[in-house]
């Protein structure tokens, strides 16, 4: 037992299995989320096939290839820190969860751009040229938006997470002996990078 | 109480090469959508991504080093997933 929890600790019971466990379920929860989207997209397409590969064509393949490394490598960041403080390396732990904040900064001002260019297509819900789109096309965007949009809260939910984490490392209330935090917010990180592995191919590599 | 913990050390060097595994099939996956495999290209390009979930779960989400329990749990509701899409599309595809 680490000394940081200090005397009491016999006191209260921690249940760090339980909390893992928690957020597990937590996770399933979030997999039928994204899952029943995936589900919607399977039907459109198959509904649709041509129409999905015309809207995949106006996606910019080179920036969603971006995306997929810069979230691969937050999570190789997260999964460093946890390594880190397991270590005692408390210092280390927290620069490799900056940095992680900084990819899924780095995600967001991509994602930024390249919604900021289809609005400027007239390529958005509502706007004209969207009105004219056909059906299977806009039943490709309106998935688009909402599926990438869904991503990108989860992206500043984990984000958030992720910092408030890096605060009680420093606190110390998160250490080498009491990490669960840590390993709880990096689950959900590295749910929201697999959900991104199965939306770039899907969403930018349609032929 | 650090039973509670699973104390299973993965090495820094040892992330970095998962990490450097889901960049190459990343890159695969880029590369084999450049070819129409008709049908075959979602596949394909489906079995890439669940590769790479498989090493997301296991190495950095540290499955590999957890009790039986949570791993079947996780496979189970994997497994329920594709069921519900195989059930799917035996009903579009017949």
């Amino acid at each position: 037992m680490s000394s940081e929890l200090g005397a009491h600790s016999h006191l209260f019971h921690r249940d760090d299995y339980g909390k893992k466990m928690g957020m597990w379920l937590f996770l399933f929860t979030e997999v039928l989320l994204f899952g029943g989207l995936f589900i919607v997209y399977a039907v459109y397409r198959f509904k649709n096939h041509e129409a999905f590969h015309e809207g995949s064509s106006e996606l910019n393949v080179i920036v969603g290839a971006l995306n997929t490394v810069i979230l691969l490598t937050s999570s190789l960041t997260v999964a460093l820190s946890i390594t880190a403080i397991q270590l005692g390396n408390r210092k280390k732990a927290i620069d490799l969860i900056m940095i992680t904040i900084a990819l899924a900064f780095a995600f967001l001002v991509n994602k930024y751009f390249e919604w900021n260019l289809k609005y400027e297509h007239g390529l958005f819900p509502g706007m004209e040229h969207y009105k004219q789109l056909s059906r299977g096309e806009s039943q490709f965007f309106n998935l688009y938006f909402f599926m990438t949009g869904l991503h990108a809260v989860h992206i500043i939910v984990g984000g958030i997470f992720l910092l408030v984490v890096a605060q009680g490392i420093k606190k110390g209330t998160i250490n080498q002996g009491n990490y669960i935090y840590l390993e709880n917010a990096g689950l959900y990180w590295h749910l929201v990078d697999v959900i991104w592995i199965y939306l770039f191919p899907l969403f930018y590599l349609i032929i | 109480m650090s039973e509670e913990h699973s104390t299973h050390v993965v090495s820094y060097k040892f992330n970095i090469i998962i990490w450097l595994d889901l960049l190459i099939f990343t890159l695969i996956t880029i590369e084999i959508a450049q070819f129409d495999l008709l049908a075959l290209t979602v596949i394909v390009a489906l079995i890439v991504a669940s590769i790479k979930t498989f090493l997301v779960g296991s190495y950095f989400m540290h499955l590999k080093f957890e009790n039986q329990f949570l791993q079947r749990t996780v496979v189970g509701v994997a497994l329920l997933f594709v069921a519900v899409l195989i059930l799917l599309f035996s009903d579009y595809l017949v």
